[in-house]
């Protein structure tokens, strides 16, 4: 297993390194203009710039305070309508088309709204993440509930759960283990979230950075930009993933 | 003693295509307390729905259910209701998942887990208690489940085919254990002795939960017997090897009782010896003569929705 792991760790730097020398062969060899794409070792010694420097934290710490804050928000207004409407099927009912209408809303046409209602600072892109982690969360939770199964519920009942003690030792964890695996991809919405919202306006954060760049025609500084969000990423989901295996440890 | 009686109990169930369709037709017969009875039919004449009935999950379309007398109004209160399916929740280790009926009811933390450590012994699981159920085989997780119900005892015992997914060997294993909790009741060694009792807590932890009850006289003579277990299985054989009586419903749709047998063989009974006694062939012979008809019925019929 640990052989394994370890030639799958090789093969993956292999692609990456395959990758990045094709990239920098075709800019040397004239067929790609720097112009437009830059190159792999210009991108490298700006993003290594910007870390030595500092400058680049200030933005990153944003676009993640940003990102926290979105799916802080977001998980929590979209697990309790999730489960009020997986408790109640009338009120689902009720509720069901205005929730398929919102969710068909695409994001990038309300940042603007937001951008108006809540200044350039970072409420519009918190807004803006949690109007996408919302419904990741809100769709998971609510089919959890729902999907509770059966068997459990009544063995529990059986065994002289009251009303209560169903919803806190069934229904919860049944649901939450929807919303962990849901976690991941909820965490790269609330990312997308801010980002989104920070290239649209913003003053701070890696978005406005590569924004930034792009009116400059600096094409290294958006490739470095998305190279530190990429890596950021990376390493939280890496976090996310052991957050998850953990809670979910009893899945075996 | 009656137990639990049925009194013209009918179920109807609505069809896909909208029309009602008739699952139990009047049926009627009664358990008396410290029975085991077993339950035999061809499979969808509605066996579960009879059990789910009696456990109060699923009311009668008409007629009803008398508990220890008293006419049933929701869930049954004295009765535990072992699935075929596996039940134990998956996100609680053994140990919570035994204790857990003791914990809703209220028992201290402690208490409780120091009670399903006794019972996880009693079910061969000591050293388990911290294992989750996914990373227990079919039959383990089998004693597991017999454990949290049996920990809460209550006077009636309602079984599902519980051991109908394990092997043919674990499966004898498991009737054989069965039995055992249940034929060791008239012994009293699962009771506590009095210098166990260490506060009022603990009342309600006694194995012979009738007596927690403070309606006394019956119900401490009733639980002091053994419990009342309604089994339900296809297998005729798994019925006369573990019952004191099998009843046998007919085939589906409108499922009624065609017959009723008492099994007078000798308890405590050797599970793995039994099968081939000539009083067990006989019995197997009598009742197989009523069940065969109602299979071959059930075969031509179209398959029923199950119940």
């Amino acid at each position: 297993m640990a052989e394994r792991r370890g030639a799958i760790l090789a093969w993956r730097v292999c692609v990456g390194a395959v990758l990045l020398t094709l990239w920098q062969g075709l800019v040397w060899l004239k067929v790609l203009d720097p112009f437009f794409v830059s190159r792999p070792t210009d991108i490298a010694r700006r993003v290594i710039d910007w870390t030595l420097s500092g400058s680049i934290w200030q933005h990153l710490a944003t676009t993640l305070e940003e990102s926290l804050l979105g799916l802080l928000i977001g998980s929590a207004l979209g697990i309790s309508l999730g489960f009020s409407l997986g408790r109640s099927p009338l009120l689902a009912r009720v509720l069901d088309p205005y929730i398929t209408m919102l969710n068909a809303v695409p994001r990038v046409v309300l940042a603007p709204l937001f951008l108006l209602w809540f200044g350039l600072g970072i409420w519009s892109k918190v807004a803006l993440a949690v109007s996408l982690v919302f419904f990741v969360m809100f769709f998971n939770t609510y089919q959890g509930v729902r999907d509770a199964d059966r068997v459990l519920v009544d063995n529990v009942r059986m065994l002289g759960a009251t009303e209560r003690q169903l919803v806190r030792h069934v229904l919860v964890p049944s649901a939450l283990t929807w919303i962990f695996s849901s976690l991941q991809t909820s965490l790269g919405f609330a990312m997308v979230g801010a980002v989104v919202g920070e290239y649209l306006g913003a003053t701070r954060g890696l978005g406005y950075v590569i924004s930034q760049a792009e009116g400059t025609f600096d094409t290294t500084g958006v490739f470095a930009g998305m190279t530190v969000l990429a890596v950021v990423v990376v390493i939280v989901s890496a976090g996310v993933t052991r957050l998850e295996r953990w809670l979910l440890r009893w899945k075996v | 003693m009656t137990a639990i009686e049925f009194d013209r109990v009918s179920r109807d169930f609505a069809a896909p295509d909208g029309r009602s369709y008739r699952a139990l037709d009047d049926i009627s017969f009664t358990v008396s307390a410290g029975a085991f009875v077993a339950i035999v039919g061809p499979s969808g004449c509605g066996k579960s729905t009879l059990l789910n009935i009696a456990a109060g999950l699923l009311a009668p379309s008409a007629g009803r259910v008398r508990v220890d007398g008293e006419a049933l109004a929701g869930l049954n209160r004295r009765a535990t209701y072992m699935f075929q399916q596996d039940a134990l929740l998956p996100w609680k280790t053994v140990r919570d998942n035994v204790a857990l009926g003791l914990t809703l009811g209220g028992v201290a933390r402690p208490v409780a887990h120091a009670r399903a450590a006794e019972w996880l012994g009693r079910v061969g699981l000591a050293g388990f208690g911290e294992h989750y159920p996914a990373q227990l085989s079919g039959g383990m997780r089998k004693r597991a489940a017999m454990a949290q119900h049996w920990i809460i005892d209550r006077g009636l015992m309602l079984m599902d085919e519980p051991f109908s997914a394990l092997d043919v060997h674990t499966r004898v294993r498991m009737e054989t254990e069965l039995l055992a909790l249940w034929e060791i009741r008239s012994a009293e060694s699962l009771a506590l002795q009095p210098s166990e009792i260490r506060s009022a807590e603990s009342l309600a932890l006694q194995p012979s939960g009738g007596r927690a009850q403070p309606s006394g006289g019956r119900a401490f003579q009733a639980s002091q017997i053994r419990k009342t277990v309604i089994f339900v299985t296809h297998d005729l054989e798994e019925a006369i090897a573990l019952a004191d009586e099998v009843i046998v419903l007919s085939a589906g749709p409108s499922a009624r009782v065609v017959a009723r047998h008492a099994v007078t063989l000798d308890r405590p009974r050797d599970l793995m010896e039994l099968r081939t006694s000539p009083a067990f062939i006989e019995l197997y012979r009598a009742l197989w003569g009523v069940l065969r008809e109602e299979v071959a019925r059930s075969q031509r019929t179209v398959e029923p929705p199950r119940g």
